[in-house]
């Protein structure tokens, strides 16, 4: 066993399928007991990070400690101190929610009666006592993401692997997810969570790296990342289309230093980053009011996952989807007041209304 | 709460686990069995079925030469190839247990990876006796009695069984192979024709030439031959060698099914990790 005070070390992995590099050059440390997020859109390497380091695939390059031993090397040592909660709930479906948690803990290598006792344990811990004796076929998506979660903490594993377990879920069933990943921490298990939502690792993460192609390119707090992405945006919908110019040249008089302010002409919406959110939302009010822009909704909220990306990556997250939103400058032959420069620091104070009056 | 510890694991306890893991995995699929017993009736519902037409619809009509009666031409048949098709199930619920992510859970165990293999192909032989059991039952019910003495009879069986293990292997394959279990599903395309064309239904010698060699080297036709054999009904044949080696071959073909298949399919199962 090699001696390391994280629960993983990854260094250099690198998975090639002929000619898509899952995985590439991808470093990463946990600490114990910390959650660590691994953000990205589809395909962007997630699962075969997951993969790779719960010893499921075998990388092309570099090497990962997980728990201290080697996941290429010692594969079955590390198989005992880890969890794995995979994209498809992985449950046997033809019998109870009890019988998967012994039938896991018989393999995890409990005796009868351990293994009873602790599928008793789980079921309490994770709010599934009423349905232990009924056919995991009818439980919801929900209760199937919780008997997964418990059966992959059979042994209080040093590492648990959570490959997306909130996709697909309602609102409510993610907040049950939520709280059972919560409380696993207490008891000094890390986490490597893979999700799409941004806030989902903002919620549950203490670190969050960032895949875009195999590729890491951000790792850092959810906190810093925001603030480095441009942290709150405030978000404008018109009612017609041909105020869509007007309010975007309004949106960047408050969009913050190096952000731009993007159009989605399909939904009539105009959104910009901004550093402070109360200021902005009340200065852009009043100068649509005052410019006659007929607001239909208007607010301050986090990026969503293609924001992060556009800004981190210049590109969109999910190329090649139809996706109407796109960046874009206020058109300056149209602009009357001469404020062509939508990067021009924010002042929400200043009293420039006036300057954009339009029409 | 009292987490589970660790438990420790010297390499020589190696066998053991592996033995241990199997039969956790196959208790586990025996309970499957006890609580839908309704799948059993599906899974046997096309035989049954073919049992009942063949006997009471085609059975007058069908004359294999001799003074065979069709009876006890044909149900020794249809048990052979119920045997051949069983690749069918475990190739789907191989298919089934990977798409589902059970197999990646079974991998991210300390279990013993062989057990994930060795437990399906226990659970399939002892599915297959439970198979037999109810065929035979039915059979017995048409009037269809062996006469060949209790040894030759068990010998029977256990030939029978012999060729469903050796072909789990072809399912665990194939089921690592495909996609999913709706294309496992679509193996039904191999498996019919590997049950019909041989000496199942009507002696190969009374089949267009090139189709009746092939039916005779069907590893099935010798399996088929080998138990009417032993039931004391021996099929009527044109007594090419393969016919007359039925019960050697039948014992030969299993092995080397498996000889070809289960490198093969553990080839393929370890080949998931890369
Ligand atoms: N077995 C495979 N064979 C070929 N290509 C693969 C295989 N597994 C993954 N890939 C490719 O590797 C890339 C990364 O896939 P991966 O599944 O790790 O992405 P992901 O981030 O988990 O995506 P998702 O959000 O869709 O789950 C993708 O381009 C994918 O097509
Ligand atoms: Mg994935």
């Amino acid at each position: 066993m090699e001696t390391t005070s994280h629960a993983v070390l990854a260094e250099g992995l690198t998975k090639r399928y002929g000619a898509t590099c899952a995985l590439d050059d991808f470093d990463l440390t946990v600490a114990p007991g910390t959650v660590q997020g691994l953000l990205g859109p589809n395909g962007a390497g997630k699962t075969t990070a997951v993969r790779i380091l719960s010893t499921l695939l075998r990388p092309d390059g570099g090497r990962a400690l997980v728990a201290g031993h080697d996941v290429a090397k010692d594969p079955r040592r590390v198989r005992r101190h880890i969890g794995l909660v995979g994209q498809n709930a992985a449950l046997d479906e033809a019998v109870t929610g009890r019988r998967n948690l012994i039938l896991f803990g018989r393999l995890f290598h409990l005796d009868k009666r351990r293994a009873a006792r602790r599928a008793d344990e789980l079921l309490e811990r994770f709010d599934l006592v009423e349905a232990a004796d009924r056919g995991v076929r009818q439980y919801s998506g929900g209760m199937r993401r919780r008997l997964d979660l418990a059966a992959s903490m059979i042994l209080a594993p040093t590492v648990l692997f959570l490959d997306e377990p909130t996709t697909g879920l309602d609102p409510r069933a993610r907040n049950e997810v939520w709280e059972a990943v919560r409380s696993l921490l207490a008891g000094g298990t890390a986490v490597l969570l893979t999700t799409q939502y941004l806030d989902e690792a903002d919620k549950l993460a203490d670190r969050v790296a960032v895949l875009d192609r195999g590729r890491k390119i951000a790792d850092d707090t959810p906190d810093r990342l925001k603030r480095e992405l441009g942290g709150d945006r405030i978000e404008v919908v018109v009612r017609e289309a041909a105020h869509l110019q007007p309010a975007l040249r309004v949106l960047a008089l408050v969009t913050e230093a190096g952000g731009e302010p993007l159009v989605d002409a399909e939904e009539r919406r105009v959104t910009a980053p901004v550093e402070d959110r109360v200021a902005a939302l009340t200065h852009v009010a009043r100068v649509c009011r005052e410019e006659g822009i007929a607001i239909e909704d208007i607010g301050v909220r986090r990026p969503t996952l293609d924001e992060v990306f556009l800004r981190l990556t210049g590109h969109r997250a999910h190329e090649g989807d139809p996706d109407p939103t796109t960046p874009a400058r206020p058109d300056p032959s149209a602009d009357p007041g001469g404020r062509g420069d939508p990067s021009a620091p924010p002042d929400p104070s200043a009293p420039s209304g006036k300057e954009v009056a339009h029409r | 709460m009292s987490a589970a510890t660790v438990p420790a694991e010297a390499p020589e306890r190696r066998l053991y686990w592996a033995i241990a893991d199997c039969l956790t995995v196959v208790r586990n699929e025996l309970v499957h069995i006890a609580r839908q017993p309704s799948m059993l009736a599906w899974q046997l519902g096309f035989p049954i079925v073919s049992v009942l037409l063949f006997v009471y619809v085609f059975g007058s009509a069908m004359d294999v030469g001799a003074s065979v009666d069709y009876k006890d031409y044909a149900l020794p048949g249809m048990f052979a190839m119920t045997m051949a098709q069983g690749f069918m199930n475990t190739a789907t619920i191989v298919a089934f247990t990977r798409q589902l992510g059970v197999m990646d859970r079974y991998r991210s165990m300390p279990m013993a990876p062989s057990a994930v293999v060795s437990g399906r192909g226990v659970a399939d032989v002892l599915g297959a006796s439970l198979d037999l059991a109810v065929l035979a039952s039915i059979a017995l019910v048409v009037g269809w009695r062996p006469h060949g003495g209790v040894p030759r009879i068990l010998a029977a069986f256990a030939l029978l069984l012999l060729l469903r293990f050796a072909l789990t292997w072809v399912g665990v394959y194939l089921g690592l192979l495909v996609p999913n279990a709706e294309a496992a599903g679509n193996l039904f395309a191999v498996a019919l024709p590997f049950g019909i064309v041989s000496s199942v239904f009507t002696p190969p010698s009374m089949m267009p030439q090139w189709l009746g060699t092939v039916a005779m080297w069907n590893p099935v036709s010798s399996t088929a031959n080998a138990i009417r054999d032993l039931f004391g009904d021996p099929a009527p044949h044109g007594g090419s060698w393969i016919e007359t080696h039925a019960l050697p071959m039948a014992m030969v073909w299993p092995l080397v099914i498996t000889a070809i298949f289960l490198p093969l399919a553990v080839r393929r199962f370890q080949a998931l990790g890369r």
